[in-house]
């Protein structure tokens, strides 16, 4: 896996500080939002694989519940005390953790935030995350380029996860309303767009319930809805069931962002239009690659260029693809899907 | 004094036989004891308001027949929640291993349906054999070792959502994917239209399960049982009622009922998804508050919880409607909540 010349610097400077070894035996922590979301279960797969296969020791922890920060300071401070190499953290609350990161960081650890940035995004010394927005925009060009001329009277439902207006909700939603070619007004904020053609938006808490309650809701508001934006594929699933009782299922655009199996596999079905992948897997053992890394030799791992952190890649899920936007066949999501 | 005289001292008495003192009741004072008899009344006076205002701040699209019976289809789910959660209440006890229960049973319905391949009847009666399970074992912390309610189900909550998790392994099972083999796990979806409001075998299983639970509370020993128990525990025994037994079985039925809500789910969603229900618990124990049921126990009426369910689905969809953001939807409801305990704590003084 590791270059000759890195083991060698690795055992040179082993020699000279003893404190900065090398990875084997090293523990790196793992804090995701919950243990329950299948997101946050591949992801500990992926970073348990990739330890294992480097010889380091993983200790992994969750949240309770979404949101749940104390869960997360308890896990940060016993990863201090169990002496650990590197954390890799889904913060729960991106500006309530910082304290406890800088603790951490203090005590010589490497901080990466996994998915979600803290804020402010420096508080960690780096993030792996999938460019939200962009995975918004793919869907958002995808729909706007499969209406073509229609698409200026188009009738939009916007079903977001919550009233929190938390950086991944936003940022999804606002790279769909951009891609689609809507004014955004601010981009920092979901619902204060005033272009006609959006019906409104709802919550959905990214559940199958919640997806079904918020596309009945947005259908009384106006039943001529053809174009639903969902947070992630549960909720795409309760909206198309909630179409489905009504007889429109065949009239309406789903697009929706996550990749999950079930997901890639309603793409096929063709329950939902586009989805854009993301790569939980990929996030958590490049992860412990950079913590290995920095135990080894010290470098922090650094940004992709243009962004505050390290893009770790969406792919645009569909069967039937679109001129200007690049995509693969649900054949081929289904490869690479997780959960 | 001789004894003739006593035909002379009771003449002297006046002549107005026993009788009450005729009480000068304030509009108030009438206003709690009719209450007090009528529990259910203040709710469906909320529902009534809530009703007529959102007409108003929305307008005809509101109480068109689809838009009222998709109100009943959204908290179908809830209701039926809500019928276990108010047998526990009416006992003095809470649970809140309800939402819990009902996503272990569907995913247990879901799974040795589709992965184990058994017939989709065995498959959900296993659901319902689940959750009469875990009701058997919130029951038996309850009366045999003798552990407050609250904090039982708040362990068996716990216990119940980390063996859903994995027994799931955290995956859903797709919607299509359950149409395909198992149809019979989403017969509570099949939907029927009546001049234009839309019906689905769940709400009409939310409907006959409150008249069932009506009877049997109201017009059958276990269901006075029930009642006497929740009311005054030791008079219950003196009288001859096994406490014990009455626990036993209400959390059982509870239990037995949140698989029935299980099956409903599954029918409403599609799909089978080790998320869903997560704040079952918290909107059942909603539903029966304001429904007008006393957290005390022994007092309150089993339609009230439906009234309550519908009163926050009104609210959530006319608020919806009006295009009013989500956190003022929670604001009113919470608003709602302690409105219906203020008044439980009032009606209570009589």
């Amino acid at each position: 896996m590791f270059k000759k010349t890195s083991i060698a610097v690795a055992l040179s400077l082993s020699l000279l500080v003893p404190a900065v070894s090398h990875a084997e035996g090293a523990v790196v922590g793992l804090i995701t939002k919950t243990n329950t979301n299948p997101f946050f279960v591949k992801m500990k797969e992926g970073a348990e694989a990739k330890a294992k296969e480097l010889g380091m020791t993983l200790q992994s922890f969750a949240g309770k519940v979404d949101g749940d920060n104390d869960s997360q300071v308890q896990a940060i401070e016993n990863l201090i005390a169990a002496g650990a190499k590197g954390i890799l953290i889904t913060p729960n609350d991106s500006k309530a953790i910082v304290p406890s990161v800088e603790k951490a960081r203090k005590a010589g650890i490497l901080v990466i935030a996994l998915d979600t940035p803290l804020d402010p995004a420096n508080a960690a010394d780096a993030t792996f995350a999938t460019d939200n927005f962009k995975a918004g925009e793919l869907i958002g060009q995808w729909a706007a380029a499969t209406l073509g001329d229609k698409a200026k009277d188009a009738k939009i439902a916007l079903l977001d996860l919550n009233a929190n207006q938390i950086s991944v909700d936003v940022a999804r939603d606002q790279g769909f309303l951009k891609g689609f070619g809507i004014d955004l007004k601010d981009a920092k904020k979901m619902g204060d767009e005033d272009d006609k053609r959006i019906v409104g938006n709802d919550v959905t808490q990214g559940s199958e319930e919640g997806g079904r309650k918020a596309m009945e809701n947005l259908m009384q508001k106006d039943s001529g809805v053809n174009v639903v934006y969902t947070i992630n594929e549960p909720a795409a699933a309760g909206a198309y069931e909630a179409l489905k009782a009504v007889g429109k299922e065949k009239e309406v655009l789903i697009v929706s962002v996550d990749g999950g199996c079930p997901g890639v596999k309603n793409v096929k079905d063709g329950v939902i239009g586009a989805t854009s992948m993301q790569f939980p897997l990929l996030m958590a053992s490049k992860g412990v690659e950079a913590v290995a890394e920095f135990a080894k030799s010290g470098t922090k791992p650094k940004n992709t260029d243009g962004l505050d952190f390290v893009n770790t890649g969406v792919e645009l899920i569909t069967d039937k693809p679109v001129a200007g936007a690049t995509s693969i066949t649900s054949e081929e999501g289904l490869k690479k899907c997780w959960g | 004094m001789a004894a003739d005289d006593f035909e002379a001292v009771a003449a002297k008495a006046g002549g107005t036989v026993a009788s009450f003192e005729v009480e000068k009741l304030s509009l108030g004072e009438r206003l709690q004891r009719f209450l007090h008899n009528y529990p259910t009344a203040a709710p469906l006076f909320v529902l009534l308001l809530a009703i007529l205002a959102f007409y108003v701040i929305v307008g005809e699209k509101f109480l068109a027949p689809f838009n009222l019976s998709l109100v009943l289809q959204q908290v179908t789910i809830i209701g039926i929640i809500g019928v276990a959660q108010t047998l526990v209440v009416l006992t003095a006890g809470i649970d809140l291993s309800v939402g819990a229960i009902m996503v272990l049973c569907s995913v247990v319905m879901g799974r040795t349906a589709i992965e184990m391949g058994m017939p989709s009847f065995i498959a959900i009666g296993l659901g319902f054999m689940v959750g009469a399970l875990c009701g058997a074992i919130n029951g038996f912390l309850i009366t045999r070792l003798r552990l407050p309610p609250f904090i039982t189900t708040l362990g068996t909550w716990s216990i119940f959502f980390a063996i859903n998790l994995w027994y799931s392994q955290s995956e859903t099972i797709r919607s299509q994917d359950i149409a395909e083999q198992a149809s019979l796990l989403q017969f509570m979806g099949i939907s029927f239209e009546i001049m234009g409001a839309r019906f689905t075998l769940g709400t009409i299983t939310l409907i006959l399960l409150f008249i069932g639970m009506w009877y049997a509370l109201n017009h059958t020993p276990w269901g006075r049982h029930v009642y006497a128990t929740g009311d005054d525990p030791q008079a219950a025994q003196l009288a001859g009622i096994d406490t014990n037994k009455v626990l036993l079985s209400v959390y059982i039925v509870a239990g037995i009922i949140c698989a029935l809500a299980a099956w409903t789910l599954i029918g409403r969603v599609g799909s089978v998804s080790p998320q869903a229900g997560q704040t079952a618990n918290l909107d059942s124990i909603t539903a029966v508050v304001i429904g007008g049921t006393s957290l005390f126990g022994g007092r309150g009426a089993i339609f009230g919880t439906l009234i309550g369910a519908l009163v926050v689905g009104i609210f959530q969809n006319g608020l919806a409607l009006a295009g009013v953001d989500v956190l003022w939807q929670q604001f009113a409801i919470g608003l709602l909540i302690i409105l219906a305990v203020a008044t439980d704590q009032w009606i209570r003084r009589v």
